[in-house]
C-alpha cells in the first residue's frame, strides 16, 4: 500500500512527450479532469533554452542533462538470447529524454507519414508475393487500422505540429513537386516546404537524371510564422543548426513545449506534475480494471493516484516495462512464440554513402534537423521486391542538419584516425563532402524482444528492461542493395571520390544511430499477437491505453514521430467518441 | 598553460596529456595543435565535471567485460581511468626507455599511441584501447567544442575547418544560396565575456573574411 493516496482524476496520462501532451490536451478539451505525470523536471523554454547558450554541441549533443539520466534507469542489451545482457551505461545508440516535453523536445523534426501499405504490411506482402516470401522468423503483421481510417489524424497532427511540405497526392490527384508515392492526403500541408539547399539541388539533379522524383522532406520546424490548431504561435526557423539533440531557442521546432503545452496550461482542469516516476499501473481484484497508477514523487514517497482512465505515453521502452512491472498482459516467450508483451521490438536501419569534392565548397553549418531533399522510389511497395528477395525499403535523402564541428567531420576512408594526415583531411573535407543517407525499415523477428532483466535494477530496485536485438539477414540484404543505389546517385553528382559505409554485421549499442525504437506493446486485430487493439486500448484492461512507438508491429522506413502523434490524435478521438459513451468496455 | 589552474590533473598528468594531444593533433602549417588549443585544460575540466565521475551513467555491477557491441562496461569512471592509465603508461615508458612519455621523441610517442590504440600495450589495470579511445574522443572534443570549456583556444579548431560558431540570424536567407559563407567564428565564450555583442535574439553578428584554400 502506498503511504499517500491522491484525489481521483478522470484520466491520468503518464509522460509529457508527443503522446502525453496531445492526449492530455484532447482529453482536457473533452471536459475530463486530466493529470499528466512526468518523471523529468519542469521546463520553462524561454529561460532554459536561450541563445547563444543553446548553440553548444558539447553540452546538448554530447552530455545533455535533458536526456534520460542513466544513473537512475537504463536498459540492458544483448545481441541474442545466448548472451548475458549488460547495461547501456552511457548514452549510445539512442537518446530517450527525461523532462517535461520528453524526447520530443530534442527531436530532429522530420515529420513523415508512413505509406498506406505499411499499415497492412503482412497482408500486402502475402497478397503480392505469397506467404513464402516473408523472411525467416519474421513476425511482421498488420496494424489493425487502414490508411482511410487514420489519414484525418495525420492531418490533425500536421496542423498541430505546423508541418511544412508540398503535397504529392491530394485525394488521389498527383501533385507536381511533392512526393508522388505518398498516400492520398485530404489536403495540402499547413505550411510551405523548406527552401532547397545547394547541396539538396545537387542531389535533386542527380536523382532526376536517374528517373527519381525528388522533393523536400516534410519539416516540423516552421517555414513561416504559424499559429497551430491549438492557437499557439510558432516562429519561423532560422536554420542555424544545433537542432536535433538540442531544444530550439526560437520555439520554431514543433514539440510539446512549443506546440501543445502553452495551450494545455490554459485548461482549467489540467494539472502537470513533474518529477513523478510512475512505477506501476494498479488494477482491481479482477485484474481487468485499472484503478490508477503508483509513482515515486520528488521527495521519494510512494504515491497512489486513482483514475478512471490510464494512458501510458512513456516511450517504447517504458510503455513495455510498465506493463511487465504491473503484470498486465502475458509476457512474450521467444521459445514458444506465445505471449505478447515485449514482442516485435525493432529498431531503424540506416546507412550512408559519402561524396567528396575537390572543387566544390558548401556551407554545411547552415541548415536544420529536418532540412532535406528526398526520394521515395525505393520505399515500401513502390519497388518490386520480388526479384530483390527482401522485405522493406528506405527513403534516400540529402540532409542538411547543420554540421556541428565535433561530430560532423567526414574524411575519406583510408585517412588515419588521428595525427597530421587526419588534421589535413578534416580541414580539406569538412566543407567539401555530401552524404547520401539511407533511412530504412526494419522488420520484427521471433528472436528480437523486450523483457525484464534478471540481474540489473533501477534506482528504485525494479528490474531494468532487457533488449535482445540484432540485424537480420533481410535488413542486411536491403541495406546492401540500397548502398548500390546510393552509389549510383552519388556518382551522378560527379564528385572526386565516393565512400560507402559498409553494412554492419551486428547491431551495436555504441554509436548514436537514431531514437527510433518501436514495438513491445503492439497494436492489432488479434489479442494473441497484439497488446492493444486498433484504438490503442489494452485487450486485458479496457480502461488502459498504451500509446507510442511501442504499438508499431514493425518499423517502416520513415521516422516514427508523425505516426506516434497521429496515433495519439486517433486514440484520443476513440476515447472521446466511442469509449466515453461506454466506459470500461472493449471498443472492438 | 600558465594561466589555467588545473582542478583535477596533477602536473605529471598534464605533461603527459600535453605531449599526447600534441601528437594526436599536431601543430603544423595549418595551425596550432592539441597542446596550444588547450586540450589538456579541456580534459581537466571534463574530469572535474559530472562527466568525469560518470554522474549520469549507470554505475551498478556486476561488470563483466561483455562483447564489443555492448559498449562501455568498466567500473572505473573517466577520472579514474585517466589517473590509472597515465600512471601505468608512464611506468611502461620508464621501464622500456627510462623516460616518461613526454620526454620521448615525437616518433616514439606516436608509436606508443598507436600501440595503445590497438590494445597492444598490456596495462596492469585496464585495457589500453579503452583509455586511448577515451583520450582521442576527449582530444577531438577539446579541439572543436566551444572555447568556454577550456579547449579550442582562439577557436583554432573552427578556423581550421571554416566553422563560424554561433549561427547568424541571417542563415535563413543563405540557406538556398550557393555563395560561400566565410566568417570570423564567434563563440559562446566571446558573447558571454562580452568580447562581441550578439543580436537581439542571441545570434552572432558575423564579420565576413577571405579564406584561403
Ligand atoms: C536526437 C533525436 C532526433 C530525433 N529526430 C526525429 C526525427 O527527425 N523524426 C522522427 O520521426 N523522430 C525523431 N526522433 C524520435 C522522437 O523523439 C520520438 O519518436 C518521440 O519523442 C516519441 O514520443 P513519445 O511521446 O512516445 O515519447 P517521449 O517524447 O520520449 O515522451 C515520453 C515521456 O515519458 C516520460 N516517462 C518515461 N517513463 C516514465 C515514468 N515511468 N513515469 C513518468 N514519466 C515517464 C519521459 O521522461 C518522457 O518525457 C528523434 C529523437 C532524438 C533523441
Ligand atoms: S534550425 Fe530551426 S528548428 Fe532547429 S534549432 Fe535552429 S531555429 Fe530551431
Amino acid at each position: 500500500m502506498s503511504a499517500i493516496k491522491m484525489k481521483p482524476v478522470d484520466a491520468v496520462v503518464v509522460g509529457s512527450g508527443v503522446v502525453g501532451s496531445i492526449m492530455s490536451m484532447e482529453l482536457a478539451n473533452a471536459g475530463l479532469k486530466v493529470l499528466c505525470l512526468e518523471r523529468g523536471r519542469m521546463i520553462d523554454p524561454k529561460n532554459d533554452f536561450v541563445a547563444p547558450q543553446v548553440h553548444d554541441e558539447l553540452k546538448f549533443d554530447r552530455h545533455s542533462d535533458i536526456f534520460q539520466n542513466l544513473s537512475r534507469e537504463t536498459i540492458t542489451f544483448r545481441n541474442n538470447s545466448g548472451q548475458t545482457a549488460l547495461p547501456m551505461r552511457e548514452m549510445g545508440s539512442f537518446k530517450p529524454g527525461e523532462m517535461v516535453g520528453g524526447t520530443a523536445a530534442h527531436w530532429g523534426g522530420n515529420a513523415r507519414r508512413f505509406l498506406p501499405h505499411d499499415f497492412e504490411l503482412r497482408s500486402k506482402i502475402v497478397e503480392r508475393y505469397g506467404a513464402g516470401f516473408l523472411p525467416e522468423d519474421a513476425t511482421i503483421q498488420d496494424w489493425g487500422v487502414t490508411w482511410d481510417e487514420i489519414e484525418p489524424y495525420y492531418d490533425m497532427f500536421e496542423q498541430i505540429y505546423g508541418v511544412g511540405g508540398k503535397a504529392g497526392n491530394i485525394e488521389g490527384e498527383i501533385q507536381a513537386g511533392g512526393n508522388p508515392h505518398e498516400g492520398p492526403r485530404s489536403r495540402e500541408f499547413p505550411n510551405p516546404p523548406t527552401c532547397r539547399t545547394p547541396q539538396g539541388e545537387i542531389f535533386a539533379q542527380a536523382a532526376r537524371e536517374l528517373g527519381y522524383a525528388p522533393f523536400q522532406g516534410p519539416a516540423a520546424a516552421m517555414t513561416r510564422d504559424f499559429q497551430n490548431l491549438y492557437k499557439v504561435m510558432m516562429l519561423e526557423c532560422h536554420r542555424g543548426g544545433f537542432c536535433s539533440s538540442h531544444v530550439c531557442s526560437q520555439g520554431a521546432k514543433a514539440n510539446p513545449l512549443s506546440a501543445v503545452l502553452p495551450a494545455l496550461y490554459k485548461q482549467p482542469d489540467f494539472e502537470l506534475r513533474p518529477l513523478c516516476n510512475v512505477i506501476r499501473v494498479n488494477t482491481d481484484s479482477t485484474g481487468r480494471k485499472a484503478t490508477g497508477v503508483t509513482y515515486i514523487d520528488a521527495r521519494g514517497r510512494e504515491v497512489e493516484q486513482p483514475a478512471d482512465i490510464v494512458v501510458l505515453g512513456t516511450y517504447c521502452f517504458n510503455n513495455t516495462r510498465l506493463l511487465l512491472l504491473s503484470g498486465i498482459g502475458t509476457p512474450y516467450d521467444p521459445q514458444s512464440g506465445r505471449g505478447v508483451v515485449g514482442r516485435n521490438y525493432s529498431y531503424q536501419t540506416g546507412g550512408r554513402v559519402h561524396a567528396f569534392f575537390d572543387d566544390r565548397e558548401f556551407n554545411p553549418f547552415i541548415g536544420g534537423g529536418q532540412v532535406n531533399t528526398s526520394i521515395d522510389e525505393l520505399n515500401g511497395d513502390v519497388i518490386d521486391r520480388g526479384p530483390l528477395g527482401f522485405v522493406g525499403g528506405a527513403y534516400i535523402n540529402m540532409p542538411n542538419p547543420g554540421a556541428s564541428p565535433i561530430k560532423s567531420k567526414q574524411v575519406p576512408h583510408g585517412t588515419p584516425r588521428w595525427g597530421g594526415e587526419w588534421k589535413k583531411a578534416v580541414a580539406q573535407h569538412y566543407r567539401r563532402n555530401l552524404g547520401v543517407h539511407i533511412h530504412g525499415s526494419c522488420m520484427s523477428y521471433k528472436q528480437h524482444y523486450l523483457d525484464l532483466d534478471p540481474t540489473y535494477k533501477d534506482a528504485y530496485g525494479l528490474p531494468l528492461l532487457r533488449m535482445t536485438f540484432d540485424w537480420h539477414e533481410n535488413e542486411r540484404k536491403m541495406l546492401t542493395w540500397m548502398n548500390e543505389k546510393c552509389v549510383e546517385i552519388a556518382k551522378a553528382m560527379k564528385p572526386s571520390k565516393i565512400d560507402v559505409r559498409p553494412v554492419p554485421k551486428k547491431y551495436s549499442i555504441i554509436p548514436y544511430q537514431s531514437t527510433h525504437n518501436i514495438g513491445g506493446a503492439v497494436m492489432g486485430a488479434d489479442p494473441s499477437t497484439s497488446v492493444v487493439n486498433k484504438y490503442l486500448q489494452s485487450w486485458d484492461v479496457p480502461n488502459l491505453f498504451v500509446v507510442g512507438g511501442s504499438s508499431f508491429p514493425q518499423n517502416p522506413a520513415q521516422g516514427p514521430t508523425a505516426t506516434i502523434g497521429m496515433l495519439a490524435c486517433w486514440a484520443a478521438d476513440g476515447i472521446k467518441e466511442v469509449y466515453l459513451k461506454k466506459p470500461g468496455v472493449s471498443m472492438v | 598553460m600558465g594561466d589555467y589552474a588545473y582542478a583535477y590533473l596533477t602536473p605529471a598528468e598534464v605533461r603527459f596529456l600535453d605531449a599526447a594531444v600534441e601528437r594526436l593533433i599536431p601543430t603544423d602549417e595549418l595551425g596550432p595543435g592539441g597542446r596550444d588549443a588547450g586540450c589538456a585544460c579541456y580534459i581537466d575540466r571534463q574530469l572535474s565535471s559530472p562527466w568525469g565521475s560518470h554522474g549520469r551513467n549507470y554505475r551498478s555491477g556486476p561488470w563483466p567485460e561483455g562483447t564489443p557491441e555492448q559498449g562501455f562496461q568498466s567500473r572505473f569512471t573517466p577520472a579514474e581511468i585517466y589517473r590509472i592509465a597515465i600512471r601505468e603508461i608512464t611506468d611502461h615508458c620508464v621501464a622500456r626507455f627510462e623516460k616518461p612519455f613526454d620526454q620521448l621523441a615525437a616518433a616514439k610517442q606516436e608509436e606508443i599511441l598507436k600501440a595503445l590504440e590497438k590494445g597492444e600495450i598490456e596495462l596492469p589495470s585496464l585495457s589500453s584501447k579503452l583509455f586511448f579511445d577515451m583520450l582521442w574522443r576527449n582530444t577531438e572534443e577539446g579541439y572543436f567544442a566551444d572555447p568556454m570549456y577550456g579547449g579550442n583556444r582562439d577557436k583554432v579548431g573552427w578556423k581550421l575547418i571554416g566553422f563560424p560558431g554561433v549561427p547568424s540570424g541571417a542563415y535563413r536567407e543563405h540557406l538556398g544560396n550557393p555563395a560561400l559563407y566565410n566568417a570570423e567564428p564567434i563563440s559562446i565564450l566571446d558573447i558571454q565575456t562580452r568580447a562581441v555583442e550578439p543580436d537581439a535574439n542571441g545570434f552572432a553578428k558575423h564579420v565576413m573574411i577571405k579564406r584561403e584554400k
